[in-house]
C-alpha cells in the first residue's frame, strides 16, 4: 500500500509568549550571508539560523521531525536554499496556516511536504500541540493524530497536484514521467 | 456559481474543475525566457532532459530584452547560451534588436486574449492589457513548461475594483495607474486576481492599457484585468496584434473576494518618489525638486504614444545643460513608427539620447543621481517639470 502519512516529533515555531511567530522570512530561515552554498546536503546546518530563540535548530533536529509554524511561513524573496535546509536535515513534514506564495511553489517542486491547517493558532493556544509531541498526519485525508496526547486534528490535504509531484520526487521527475506518456 | 474573468481562462487549459484556492494543472499556450533567466532554463533542461525535445517548439520562445545588446561577456555568453540551445531545438528567438520581450509576445499576437503565458519575465502579468493571463516564473517553473507545455497554480481569488471619475489631459494613464497604486497598496491585491472596472478604465487604449497592467506586479497582484472596453478597442487590438480580440467577460454571478472604490475625478499628474512604487504624490507637493537625469521607457511607458507626448512637450524647447534625458522605445516596431513619424528626430533635437529598444532603464543599478522616469517606477512628467 502507497505511504499516506507522515509521522516524528514536532518543533513548534513560537515565541516566548507561547504563540506561533507569523511571517517568518526566508532570510530567517536562510541567512543571505550563505547563500553561496549550492549543495543542498550542506544546506542543514543553517537552518532557522537567523531566528531568534532557534538559531541552534540544525543541532537539536532529527530526521522525521516535523516543523509546526505560523502564518505566512517563507514570506519574501524567493530562495530555494530556505526549502533546501529542511530537506538536508530531513524534516519531514512543515505545518502552517499559511505559506508565502513563492516558497509553497519552490516547496512543492522539490517534492517537500508542507501542509497548510487552520487549527494550528487554537491548538498551540490551549497547549493541545507543544514541542516533543509526536503527531501523524494522513496528507491524502489530512486527517491528524497527536500521538502523544491521543486527540485529533485537522489539516488540509496535499491537492492532487501536490501529490502527484511529492509522490514523482521532485518536478522535472514529473515532467519526465508525463512526458513519456 | 458563475466565474470571474481569471476563473474562466484558467478553467479553459484545464481537465479539473476550476475554484479558487485550488490548485490545477494548467496547459500552457506559449512558454518563453528571456536573456535572464533563460540560460539557467537551458541549464537545467540539460541536466535533467538531455536533448530531448521540448514539448512544442511552436509554443517556445526567447526574448532577449534585459541587456540588449549585451554589455558584458557574461552577458554575452549567457546570450549566446539561450542561441545555441534554441538552434538545437529549432526555438525562436526574438533577439536583442527586438525590444522588451512581453511587448513583443502582444506585437506578434501571440499573447491573446484567453491565453496562458509564462516567462521568466516578473511583469509578464502586463499581458493582463489584452485579456491574456502572463505570469512571470523562476527558472525550474519554465524549465518544466518548455518540457511539459504545462505548470500548476493555485486559482487565485478575485477583487473587483470600481474606479468612480474620470480624467483629463495633463493627466494620463500613467498617472492614474499610481494614483491606484498609491490607493490599493501592496496589501489588497496581494496574490489576487483584480478586475477593474469604471468609465476612467474602461476607455483607456492598447498602451494605456498595457501601462495600466504593468504595475499590478506592483500591487502585489497576481494578474489585472479591464473586462469592460469602448468600441475602438477591438479594432485598435486587432489591427494591432493580428490576433482576434474576444476577451472574457465575469459572470453575473460570480463571485468576488473583496471590492474596492476608488474616486478620480479631477485627478492630478502624479509622481513616484523613493523608494516605493505606492509612494506616491501629487506633481505639485514636488515643486523645486532638481533633477539629474530623465527617463522614458520600459515596459510600462515605452510605446509610441508615450513618446510622441513627450516630443509635443519639448517642441522647440531644450533638456538644460547638466541634465541628461534618455528615451528608450519598448520594441523595434516602436523605433521605426518613431523614425517614420519624425518623433525620433523631435526627442533628439531636445537633446535626448535615443538607445536601442529593450528594458534599458529598468535593468540599471544607478544610486546616486535624482532620477525622474516616466516608466515603471517612474516620476513622470519629467519634461514639463525638468526642462
Amino acid at each position: 500500500m502507497e505511504k499516506s502519512f507522515i509521522a516524528g516529533r514536532i518543533w513548534v515555531l513560537s515565541d516566548q509568549s507561547n504563540k506561533l511567530i507569523e511571517d517568518i522570512d526566508t532570510d530567517q530561515i536562510f541567512h543571505n550571508a550563505f547563500l553561496h552554498v549550492t549543495e543542498v546536503s550542506q544546506m542543514g546546518q543553517y537552518a532557522l539560523g537567523n531566528l531568534e530563540g532557534w538559531k541552534d535548530f540544525s543541532k537539536k533536529a532529527r530526521p522525521g521531525d516535523i516543523l509546526v509554524a505560523g502564518r505566512n511561513f517563507g514570506a519574501g524573496s524567493s530562495r530555494q536554499h530556505a526549502v533546501g535546509c529542511f530537506i538536508s536535515l530531513k524534516v519531514g513534514l512543515i505545518l502552517a496556516p499559511s505559506f508565502g506564495a513563492i516558497y509553497l511553489r519552490n516547496a512543492v517542486n522539490s517534492g517537500f511536504p508542507v501542509l497548510r491547517c487552520q487549527e494550528l493558532d487554537e491548538l498551540v493556544a490551549k497547549k493541545a500541540l507543544a514541542t516533543g509531541d509526536e503527531i501523524k498526519v494522513n496528507f491524502r485525508s489530512g486527517e491528524g493524530l497527536n500521538v502523544s496526547r491521543k486527540t485529533h486534528f485537522k489539516a488540509e490535504p496535499m491537492s492532487a497536484v501536490q501529490y502527484d509531484i511529492y509522490e514523482a520526487g521532485g518536478l522535472f521527475n514529473y515532467g519526465k514521467r508525463i512526458s513519456k506518456g | 456559481m458563475g466565474k470571474t474573468v481569471i476563473e474562466k481562462i484558467i478553467q479553459d487549459h484545464t481537465k479539473e474543475e476550476v475554484k479558487p484556492g485550488k490548485i490545477v494543472w494548467m496547459d500552457l499556450d506559449i512558454r518563453s525566457a528571456r536573456d535572464f533567466g533563460g540560460p539557467n532554463v537551458v541549464k537545467n533542461y540539460e541536466e535533467e532532459y538531455g536533448d530531448a525535445p521540448v514539448a512544442d517548439r511552436k509554443k517556445t520562445f526567447f526574448t532577449f530584452d534585459l541587456c540588449a545588446p549585451p554589455s558584458s561577456l557574461k552577458y554575452a555568453d549567457n546570450q549566446q547560451i539561450c542561441r545555441e540551445f534554441a538552434r538545437q531545438q529549432d526555438i525562436k528567438v526574438f533577439d536583442v534588436d527586438r525590444g522588451i520581450g512581453s511587448h513583443v509576445l502582444i506585437e506578434k499576437g501571440l499573447a491573446r486574449a484567453g491565453s496562458t503565458v509564462v516567462g521568466t519575465d516578473s511583469h509578464l502579468n502586463i499581458l493582463g492589457a489584452v485579456g491574456s493571463f502572463g505570469q512571470g516564473m523562476g527558472d525550474v517553473d519554465i524549465t518544466f513548461a518548455f518540457k511539459t507545455g504545462k505548470t500548476w497554480f493555485e486559482v487565485p481569488h478575485t477583487i473587483k475594483v470600481l474606479i468612480k471619475g474620470s480624467f483629463s489631459s495633463p493627466t494620463t494613464a500613467k498617472d492614474l495607474t499610481l494614483f491606484i497604486l498609491k490607493k490599493l497598496g501592496t496589501k489588497k491585491a496581494a496574490l489576487k486576481a483584480v478586475e477593474f472596472y469604471g468609465e476612467a478604465v474602461r476607455g483607456l487604449s492598447l498602451p494605456g492599457r498595457i501601462t495600466f497592467c504593468s504595475m499590478v506586479t506592483e500591487m502585489a497582484g497576481i494578474i489585472g484585468f479591464i473586462p469592460e472596453f469602448g468600441d475602438s478597442l477591438k479594432t485598435e487590438i486587432e489591427d494591432f496584434s493580428g490576433a482576434q480580440f474576444s476577451p472574457y467577460e465575469a459572470d453575473e454571478d460570480c463571485s468576488y473576494s473583496d471590492t474596492a472604490e476608488i474616486n478620480v475625478s479631477g485627478l492630478s499628474p502624479q509622481v513616484a518618489v523613493p523608494f516605493s512604487p505606492s509612494n506616491v504624490q501629487d506633481v505639485s507637493e514636488l515643486r523645486g525638486v532638481k533633477i539629474d537625469s530623465g527617463f522614458i521607457g520600459s515596459c510600462t511607458n515605452g510605446r509610441t504614444e508615450d513618446l510622441a507626448l513627450a516630443s509635443q512637450i519639448l517642441k522647440g524647447k531644450k533638456i538644460k545643460e547638466g541634465v541628461t534625458f534618455k528615451v528608450v522605445p519598448a520594441t523595434k516596431r516602436v523605433y521605426k513608427e518613431i523614425l517614420e513619424r519624425g518623433i525620433l528626430e523631435e526627442l533628439f533635437r531636445s537633446g535626448a539620447i535615443i538607445s536601442n529598444p529593450g528594458c534599458s532603464g529598468c535593468a540599471e543599478n544607478r544610486e546616486k543621481e535624482k532620477l525622474i522616469w516616466r516608466a515603471r517606477e517612474s516620476w513622470p512628467h519629467l519634461v514639463s517639470q525638468g526642462t
